[in-house]
Parts: structure tokens; sequence; C-alpha cells
């Protein structure tokens, strides 16, 4: 069932009632809720996990499960999910599961470079409003087609990185060397093709390991592979559509999207799983410089993040190319329902005096927060005057009005700044300059219009704010 | 910093921002250059896969011994309305004196579900040209265009003739009382010779002052009556029944600004409606950057053009998108460190990204600015507008790269 049509009285029906609070909830209806908007799992109600409440947990699970099963690649805490996603359309309830970025190595490649990238994947870092954008996964390609050197690779890449890693051999026997080594870490198979799907099978079986059924171009393939390997035994699967650049852009896209579609709108549990992009395809004609092949990487590999795909295996370790990707899938896998703004206020940044300097933003999250850590890493000693602009930055809360003179001196009143300071020069963004004037008229402050972004900070002072200013 | 350049951001333009790429260093990446021809890429029939050996299969169960076939049946969703159908620009026959003409909206689908419709129209790509030679542009586009900064009618010719625009946007910053708080007779002058110096459609930007843009929108619009200029943009605090009939009488487009909010967005459209015919009118329903509120951008368009196809009638107009709001983040063009150089690449990819994404929302219009970022928008609209299927599947696991 999608998830935007569940309400939690459904689910309050089918729990144990017993509002133990052993979940962490006041009672079994807060739970419920929780269920409903996916912030709380089943087996956090210990007396449903009893074998008495067996079939209500059946229920619930039927009612609660993800449309896109949820699988997972690797163990520990560099574990990913794949999948587990409820609706096509991000406004419709939320996504959940960032689509995993995996970084390919191949078995014959040279050492330097193979531990290269694998550090690249293992290393790369971007910290972004307070969170750390990572890689994923590691990919390893067997292009030799020979056991021994696919299974030493494989060995090499489990030494060389904690991350997931994701196994592609074609060939079973190949597949086989490599996965027998790393077993134990859960990798991801590929893959199960018309051809290989028996031996394949075989091996996710007896490992235990998730499998990607690989039909590109092929729908009909697709999903005759993955109710064949359903009935084979193997539950984790991913879907391969294919992927191509170029003339083969439109069905690609087309692919994903009929998929997902089918998968959550119809129910199609043959369909209900993840699927994989492999923009590594745009390698396929190298460009006369590889930053071509790199950039069409990076455009494919955008496209299907905003598309559907739950994992991707790419080729280019650059930093300018592989660094939009993750902020991309970040603001696409951001939850919706949440507001992304903080509490207006006063905030002290650093320990600030009754001379220090008065500075003025808006209470969207990432503007907050942007702003906040310039000051904090200049270690400036001020106060930050929070406006509620309803969550807006404040570029577009000047445009919208929702940052207008009014609000500003409104927001001085409330939270009383007269009393903060002797001085009275408040320091506005530059994206503001428009209602200085205003400002000043309703506010009684001196308005000093401050740089246009907040990184200007510390050199903007070091200018105009002298200590006889206050 | 002064606020004498500062501008409002009803404008698609981040120019404050702008302002701040102007002051960056030389190029410090030498070897590559971007070359927006290399942009493309054909594919060579993938290789063929080595014959799988046979693994000694394992005792089963009732384990299938063949392949289970199944049909895959595409979803056929049905949308019961259509986006409403914008022409811009209007060829001497029409009643101006452009070359061509261009259609926009008319979709019955979302944003190419080819599997359901062929994209009817053509997204189109207006490059920006500034009126104000002193624009803070990143240098990577300046390096452009620097020839024609001071006039803005070569700089549209420019953009045509060795870009290949299929329309220009132009920006009358000069009109801003924030600026040079040019006359309305200078714009007037200004439009005239971008007229005059290429014969694709044109677009106008005001400066973002609600009274200014409507003053110089007015006398434009009488004067070069007939063009089917798209005007940008009408918003909630303007005075919308004269805006509006000004575009009516003269027979004009307009863009519709709102701030991120579908229920704006449909307020807007509604207000327009007494005085305005709806194939006049474009929404655009703010741009945010890449990493600055991206995907509040693209949820209102999705949100948006979905509704506008499951018949909601306020909301079926075709999107317009600033994409140029791209390089208002900071990673798109500020020094990081050389793991994530050079910004002179990942900047366009930022726009790039931010507009495609945009793109497959339903955006039908779009200002972008940097050559590389439009060329490759581009060729991905005549990739998903080709009608093309892939030839063989490229077999990647075997690559050698």
């Amino acid at each position: 069932m999608p998830a935007k049509e569940l309400s939690p009285i459904e689910v309050y029906k089918l729990l144990p009632g017993t509002n133990c609070k052993e979940c962490g909830e006041t009672n079994c209806m807060a739970f419920a809720a929780k269920l409903v908007n996916r912030e709380a799992t089943l087996q956090q109600c210990p007396p449903l996990l009893e074998p008495k409440h067996q079939r209500a947990f059946d229920e619930l699970w039927a009612l609660l499960k993800p449309s896109v099963r949820a699988v997972e690649v690797g163990i520990g805490e560099n574990k990913v999910t794949l999948g587990g996603e409820y609706v096509v359309y991000r406004h419709e309830f939320t996504y959940f599961n960032p689509p995993a970025i995996a970084i390919d190595v191949s078995d014959e490649m040279p050492e330097e470079e193979f531990v290269s990238r694998i550090k690249v994947a293992q290393d790369f870092e971007f910290e972004y409003i307070g969170m750390k954008l990572k890689l994923d996964m590691v990919a390893v390609r067997s292009t030799s087609n020979d056991p021994a050197t696919f299974e030493a690779a494989v060995r090499r890449a489990s030494e060389a990185s904690e991350l997931p890693l994701m196994l592609c051999a074609l060939n079973p026997t190949v597949m086989e060397h490599g996965l027998a080594t790393v077993a134990d870490r859960k990798p991801l198979i590929y893959a199960a093709t018309k051809g290989s799907w028996r031996e394949m099978a075989d091996l996710a079986v007896m490992y235990g390991c998730p499998l990607v059924a690989s039909a590109p171009f092929d729908l009909n393939l697709l999903k005759s592979l993955a109710k064949t390997l359903l009935e084979y035994g193997v539950e984790d699967i991913v879907l391969d559509p294919g992927t191509l650049p170029d003339d083969g852009l439109a069905d690609t896209l087309g692919n994903f999207t009929v998929l997902r579609w089918a998968g959550i709108n119809e129910g199609d549990e043959l369909i209900g799983f993840p699927i994989l992009g492999t923009p590594i395809t745009a390698w396929a004609e190298k460009a006369e410089d590889p930053v071509i092949n790199e950039w069409n990487e990076a455009t494919l590999a955008a496209a299907l993040i905003t598309r559907y795909a739950d994992v991707l295996v790419m080729h280019s370790v650059s930093g300018w190319s592989l660094l939009p990707q993750v902020f991309l899938r970040q603001n696409i896998y951001t939850d919706p329902r949440k507001p992304v703004s903080v509490e207006s206020g006063v905030r002290k940044l650093g320990e600030p005096t009754e001379a220090s300097p008065v500075m003025l933003t808006t209470n969207f999250a990432l503007t907050y927060y942007t702003v906040a850590s310039d000051i904090e890493a200049a270690k400036v000693d001020c106060y930050l005057v929070v406006v509620d602009t309803e969550g807006i930055s404040v570029e577009s809360a000047i445009a919208g009005r929702k940052m207008t003179a009014d609000t500003v001196a409104e927001a001085f009143k409330t939270f009383k700044v007269d009393d903060l300071v002797k001085h009275r020069k408040l320091i506005i963004p530059g994206r503001a300059a428009r209602i200085s004037g205003e400002i000043e008229e309703l506010t009684g402050w001196d308005v000093m219009v401050g740089p246009l972004d907040s990184s200007g900070i510390p050199k903007f002072l070091d200018a105009n704010w002298k200590p006889e200013a206050a | 910093m002064t606020d004498k350049k500062e501008k409002g951001g009803r404008l698609p333009i981040s120019l404050d921002l702008l302002e701040m790429l102007s002051r960056f260093q030389q190029i410090e990446f030498e070897d590559v250059e971007l070359s927006f021809e290399e942009l493309e890429l054909r594919l060579s029939p993938g290789m063929v896969a080595a014959p799988p050996s046979v693994v000694p299969a394992v005792p089963e169960r009732v384990k299938p011994t063949s392949l289970l076939e199944v049909e895959f049946e595409t979803p056929l969703e049905e949308y019961p309305a259509q986006i409403v159908e914008v022409k811009l620009g209007a060829t001497r026959t029409e009643g101006g004196t452009r070359g061509r003409s261009i259609v926009i909206g008319g979709e019955k689908a979302p944003a190419f579900y080819s599997f359901l419709q062929p994209t009817p129209h053509r997204p189109v790509i207006a490059f920006d040209v500034f009126d104000y030679p002193k624009v803070p542009l990143p240098r990577a586009v300046k390096m452009h265009v620097r020839e024609v900064l001071e006039d803005p009618a070569e700089w549209a010719k420019l953009c045509v003739e060795k870009f290949d625009a299929e329309m220009v946007n132009v920006h009358l910053l000069t009109i801003d009382p924030l600026i040079e708080d040019a006359p309305p007779s200078a714009a007037v002058k200004t439009v005239e010779s971008v007229l005059q110096a290429v014969d694709v459609p044109i677009a106008i930007g005001g400066c973002g002052d609600p009274k200014k843009d409507l003053e110089v929108f007015s006398e434009i619009a009488a004067a070069t009556e007939g063009e089917r200029l798209l005007f940008g943009s009408v918003t909630l605090d303007m005075d919308i029944e004269a805006t509006a009939k000004v575009i009516e009488e003269h027979d004009h487009t307009v863009i519709a600004f709102t701030s991120m909010d579908v229920n704006r967005a449909r307020e807007l459209n509604r207000k327009l409606y007494d005085f305005i015919s709806k194939d006049r009118i474009v929404m655009d329903t703010t741009t945010a950057a890449l990493g600055y509120g991206l995907d509040y951008a693209f949820t209102v368009m999705e949100r948006a053009r979905l509704a506008g196809l499951k018949g909601d009638p306020e909301l079926n107009h075709p999107i317009s998108s600033g994409s140029t709001n791209a390089w208002a983040a900071r990673e798109a063009w500020m020094k990081l460190g050389p793991q994530w150089a050079p910004r002179e690449l990942r900047g366009p990819l930022w726009e790039t990204i931010t507009a495609q994404t945009l793109l497959l929302a339903g955006v039908d219009y779009f200002m972008m600015m940097h050559p590389a970022s439009v060329r490759a928008v581009r060729t991905m609209i005549d990739s998903l507008m080709s009608g093309k299927h892939p030839g063989e599947p490229v077999e990647w696991v075997s690559l050698k790269v």
C-alpha cells in the first residue's frame, strides 16, 4: 500500500495495545503514528515480536513494508541500504535511501591506480550543513575474465577498504572465485543474465548475497529474471534495466521511470526492487580528452539520481564531477515533510560583549548554518539575529516579502536586541541591501550592508568594524 | 561592499553573487579547456560478453530449471489535461520581425515520459544578456563575452552566431533605481537594437522594482507591438491589471513569477486570467541552486506540473527557470582545494545539473549563462527528444578504461 494512504488508526488496531512504552513512545497510538511516518520500525515493539502476535506482525509488515524492497549490501557500519522506497514523487511522502555511489576498479588495473581509486572512494568527504557527504561502495570489475586475477583483485579491494563491495563479472566461474573470498562482507553480485542466471542464483543463495538481475533494454526479460530468481530462492534482487547516454538516454530514463512506477503504483512485486544505474557506460567511447567522458558521466549520473536509481557505478574519481552528485542526491532525498528551518531568535556566537557586532540572517537552515559556521570558523564574537522568514533564504525572503523592515523590527522587539549591546550598528546580509533604509527607519539602528556571501564576513569586519564603532 | 549593485531577488539572475565571481584569479587549470563542441558522445556498439562457463549446479528443491517468462506491461497512466502552448516571438507573417517563433508547453504527460507521449515541443534555452557592462560575470563566462560587454546588441549577436542561441534574454539592469535608474526610453532603445541585431525571439528581464518594471515594460511593449516578447516578470506585488493589459494589448507574453509556493503561483495566474489570455503566460516558481534549495524548486515545479496535467486549470502553464541561479551556490565558484578543482569545470557542471534536474521536473524555458552548460543541457534535450532507441548495450564490466 502506498505510504501516503495509510492512517495511524489502521496500524494502531493491529498493535498489542499494551501501552507499555517499551518502544519509547508514551502509548501505542503515538507509536502507530511514528510507524506510519516510517520513523519507527516494528522491531521496536517487543510485545509484537512475541509468537502470539505473529499474525498481527505479518499484517502490519504487509501494510508498512516499502513498495521497493530494501536490499542491504555490506555489513557493519558501512552497510548501505538500496531501495526501500514508498513513492514515485518525493512530495507524496519522502524518499528514504539515497542512491549508493560505487567507484569502479578493474582486476587488470595497475596497482597504483587501483589503490588510489579505492582511496578516493574511501576518503571522499565534503561537509554540508552539518553533514558529511561521502561515497559508498567499491565495484570490482573483471576485465581479465580470469578467476585467479579476479580473486586477487577482490581480495586487494577488500583489504584496502571497509566499504561494501560490488563484484562485477559475467562469467560465473570468475564470480565464484571472487565471491568466495569476500562473501562474509555481503557484496552485491553483478549479474544474473539470461545466460547465467542459474549459476549466479546458486552463488547468491549459497553465500547469502544480493544479486543484480541484468537485462539491458529488455524489460520483459528483466521481469522474467526477477520472477525466476525469486522462485529460485533469491530474495535480495537489484534490477539493471540498462544505462546508456545519448541515443539511449530517453529509453534509459523511461525504463527507470516505468519500473519505479510499476513497482509502487501498480504494486508489481516482481518489479518492486532497487534499480542499478551504470553511468560508467559514458566511457565506452573514449573522448579526445577524458574530461569529456567525465562530464558526460556526471550529467548521466545526475539524471539517474533524479529518476530513481538506487545504486550507481561510476568511473570518474574527480572531485568536480562527483561533488554535484552527492549534493544532488542529498537534496532529492531530503525529507520534504520536515521544515528546513531553525528557530528564530538571537544566537550568541563565541563570547559576545556589549561592544560586539550584531548581524542579521534568516531562519532557513541552510542559510543559518552557512552563516554561523563562517562566523565560528573566523572566531568572531557576535550576536546573530535570526529572523523568521518561514524557512527561506535571504534572497527569496526579500523577494517574497518574508524579510521586510517590519519583520526585522518585530524581531528586534521580540528578542530585545536593544538590550544586548551598547551600540546601534546592525550588519545586514548583502542580499538584503534593498531594505537597508527602511530597517534604519523602523529600528532606529544604523545599518551596515554586509558582504553578499557570509564567507566575506571576516574580511568585512576587518575593514569596517572598528572597536570605536561600537 | 556598497549596495549600489544589489539586486532584488525577483531577478532571475544573482547579480550579487556574480560580483564575487568577478574577483576570481586567473584560471589555475590550463591544460583542460572545456570545449562545448565536444560535449557529445557517440556510442560504439558494445563488446560481446565472454561466454559464461558453467558452474556445477547445486542440488535443488523445486527450483525453476528454465527462465520463467513473464511480460512487463508498461503502466499507461492517463492525464486528462494538457499544458497550455505559448508562442514566443512572431515572424513577419505573424505580426513581428523574428526569423522564427518558438512554441513551448503543450505536454500531455510528465516531463519526458516518452513511453506515454512524445514531448510536443523542445524546451528552449535563452542566453542571458545584460545591458550593463559592469555586470559581474564568472570568469569562465566572461572570457566568452568580454568583447561585447558594452553592447547588448552585439552580445546578443554573439550568442546567436557563436553559441547558436535559440533565444536571448535581455536583462535591463540599468533601469534599476539602485543602479543607473535609466529611463524607459533608454530601455526601449536597447531592446530595439537587440531586435535589429538578431532575429531569434527575445525575452526581456526587468530589475525587480515593481513600479519601475511596469513603467519600462509598458513602453517597450508599445514600441515592439506584435513581437511576442517574453517579459519577465509579473509578480504579485506589481500592478497586475496594468501589467497584464499592456502585455495583452500589444501582443506579448509574460513570465508570472512567484516564490516557491504552488498556491502563490495559482493565485497570480488566477489574477492574470482576468486581463490576459492563458496562452500568454509562462510561470516561474523560482529556481534555487543545487545544494541551496534545489529540492524545493524541483518539487514545486514537479507538483505544479502534475497538478496541471491532472486538471488544475490554474497551473497548466509552461514553466520557466532561471538556472543561472546555480552560480549562487558557493560550491559552483569558490576555491575548495585541489581535490575539488578545477572550479572552471565544477561551475559549469553545477549550472548544467541544476538545469537538467529541473528539466526533468518539467521546465520549458531556461535562462542560462555558461556556453558549455547551455550546450550540455541542449544535448540532453536532443537525446531525450530524438525518438531514438539504443543500439547494442555497452558491456561495461570488461570495458578497458
